[in-house]
């Protein structure tokens, strides 16, 4: 019997444990629409970066000759704008300032709401009570006004584009944080780093960070999407990005009049920016439920 | 119950002054001086100086929000520069229009919302569900505004069916309940009501699902209960998450409604917010953020007491 035990142990693979965040990458992997929308999304963010050296038309030189060229043009494939100037080569160069305007908020919102929300719930009381009624206040806003008034109030341009999405991001990110990180606080791991002495700015930083990030993270790779619509729709409505520039709100915006001569080359900016804005709630999407071990 | 009224009432009142501290503080960050709209570029520093007595600028600012707060509660929200007329009743005449605009989207985003959502979650992981979580997928990220474009492309200017611009025939501004007047509604109702769709569609579906998994719900099945009654249970349940859902998503309709707006020319709050911005119309813009922001403050606060009145559990803790 012992024997037999012990063979059968030899036997058996020696797989180590896998951790938490393999096994998420594992599952994520395996998720064929998380990875198709992930690899659309790569695909869109590095022929934006090299799109010089892609042999595209240049994207501001316009001709009075070639203006609203229709889908399928030789030499002008996706057709021409309202100024003659190529659409692929302004789509391609359009993705650099759209996927900047529309992802830098949220990155800034998410250093930003993270420290307010990890401080607010770890410290608690009257600070706890001071950052989340402020938190309160901006959710008094629904997000498209307070945004639109903040862009409006600054006057237009990439800058206060950033800044008014950003100030429309941290509270929500704040609030997540928040709770999250009042939920971990009173765990026993956290009483054991106070108990063995660590200040409170080390066990923020080291025990409390890495177990709030990931849902924090999810919930704000979930707004990429609706800043990529706030971001290009503050530019469609002339207070984000400026003219001659190539940005597909913009892009859009100048082609609305364009609607009755060659309608479907003056649809194709708001097409990209759903497609990325579609990829990346896909991706957030397949994260959270690679993320949900217990299913 | 009324205690709960009562304090969520009171809970308010500091949202609602902050609220009005932010839509003050809007005008102050804006580059430059805020007289710049109204001042002629040759005016003299005498003028300037008289206007800025006028307008009361050269007070401190916690005295100019003071001042600022007790016209606004007596309902003057001071004049537009551009037309000269009160601001509020500018602003009050706009909201109507915005409202029947959102009233329209949400009673096509929520029965289209509800429905989906109400399918998928109980024929869960089946191609049922997969295209109605689609659907919603699509509804969440489509930028609305292009949407939109692509229907005015579609419906009136390749079919000629609908109108692409305005609310009614010869621009008049006249609203009116009849097929004249509502053709010009159907397309921006449409566009707008996507997005809540969406997002009623994907809560709606994950509250079934989660109901449904539930051990009350196996009890009700084993005790012989008929699947219509177990549905019953599920829309009692999911009732008071969804309804403060779609609270939220008919505040977002109202208060974000400016883009939609924009593209359709409906002569709403959020096409006055944007001849605002553009003409530099300071008082015009606080205004409407102002009267906008309250109405979504009015409208949460009345989606916590409904929600609180159905639902015993939320107001015993």
């Amino acid at each position: 019997m012992t024997t037999m035990t012990d063979t059968a142990l030899q036997s058996a693979p020696a797989t180590p444990a896998r951790g938490y965040w393999a096994t998420v990458g594992r599952r994520l992997r395996r998720d064929k629409v998380a990875m198709g929308c992930a690899l659309i999304l790569l695909l869109i963010f590095v022929s934006a970066l090299v799109a010089p050296w892609l042999g595209l038309a240049d994207p501001y030189q316009g001709s009075m000759i070639r203006r609203l060229k229709p889908i399928g043009t030789p030499n002008y494939l996706l057709g021409t704008d309202e100024l003659g100037r190529d659409m692929l080569a302004r789509l391609v160069y359009g993705g650099r300032l759209s996927l900047l305007i529309g992802i830098l908020p949220v990155i800034l919102a998410f250093g930003i709401g993270t420290s307010l929300g990890l401080v607010a719930g770890y410290v608690g009381g009257k600070l706890n009570t001071a950052i989340m009624r402020t938190v309160d206040v901006f959710y008094a806003f629904p997000s498209v006004l307070l945004a639109i008034a903040i862009s409006g109030a600054l006057g237009a341009g990439i800058t206060n584009s950033i800044v008014s999405l950003t100030v429309v991001f941290v509270p929500q990110i704040t609030r997540v944080a928040e709770s999250v990180t009042t939920g971990v606080r009173n765990m026993d791991f956290v009483e054991a780093a106070r108990a063995s002495g660590a200040d409170a700015f080390t066990i923020m930083r080291v025990h409390m960070l890495g177990n709030v990030l990931g849902p924090i993270f999810v919930y704000a790779t979930g707004l990429i999407s609706v800043s990529m619509i706030l971001a290009a729709g503050l530019s469609f409505l002339g207070l984000g990005t400026k003219p001659p520039e190539p940005e597909w709100g913009l892009m859009l915006n100048t082609l609305r009049t364009a609607i009755y001569v060659n309608p479907w080359v003056a649809a194709l900016p708001g097409a990209m920016i759903f497609a990325v804005s579609i990829c990346f709630n896909l991706l957030s999407d397949g994260m959270r439920s690679a993320m949900d071990i217990r299913n | 119950m009324f205690i709960y009224i009562a304090r969520r009432i009171v809970y308010v009142i500091p949202i609602v002054i902050s609220v009005a501290l932010v839509c003050f503080l809007l005008v102050h960050i804006t580059p430059g001086d805020p007289l710049v709209a109204v001042l002629p570029a040759d005016a003299s520093q005498e003028l300037a100086a008289q206007l800025r007595v006028a307008y009361g600028f050269d007070r401190p600012l916690p005295v100019q929000f003071g001042l600022w707060l007790w016209k606004a509660l007596h309902g003057d929200l001071g004049n537009s520069i551009a037309t000269g007329r009160p601001v509020l009743a500018e602003v009050l005449r706009a909201v109507g229009n915005t409202v029947t605009l959102a009233i329209a989207a949400a009673t096509i985003g929520f029965s289209f919302g509800l429905f989906f959502g109400l399918v998928a979650g109980y024929f869960r992981d089946t191609w049922i569900d997969k295209v109605a979580t689609s659907i919603a997928i699509a509804g969440v990220s489509v930028p609305h505004y292009w949407l939109g474009m692509v229907l005015v492309i579609i419906f009136s200017v390749q079919l000629n069916w609908l109108p692409a611009v305005g609310a009614g025939p010869g621009g008049s501004g006249q609203w009116g309940w009849d097929w004249e007047h509502l053709k010009y509604l159907v397309l921006p109702a449409i566009t707008t009501s996507v997005i809540p769709m969406g997002i009623v569609t994907r809560t709606v579906r994950a509250l079934t699902g989660d109901i449904l998994s539930q051990d009350f719900v196996e009890a009700l099945r084993a005790k012989g209960l008929r699947e219509t009654g177990v549905f019953r249970h599920v829309i009692k349940n999911a009732a008071p998450t969804a309804l403060a859902v779609m609270g939220l998503q008919l505040g977002y309709m109202l208060g974000g409604s400016i883009l939609i707006e924009t593209v359709f020319s409906w002569p709403g709050s959020g096409l006055l917010l944007n001849s605002a911005i553009f003409q530099r119309d300071l008082p015009l813009l606080q205004g409407t953020i102002l009267v906008l922001a309250l109405f979504f403050v009015f409208l949460n606060l009345v989606v916590d007491i409904a929600q609180a009145a159905i639902d015993p559990r939320i107001k015993r803790s």
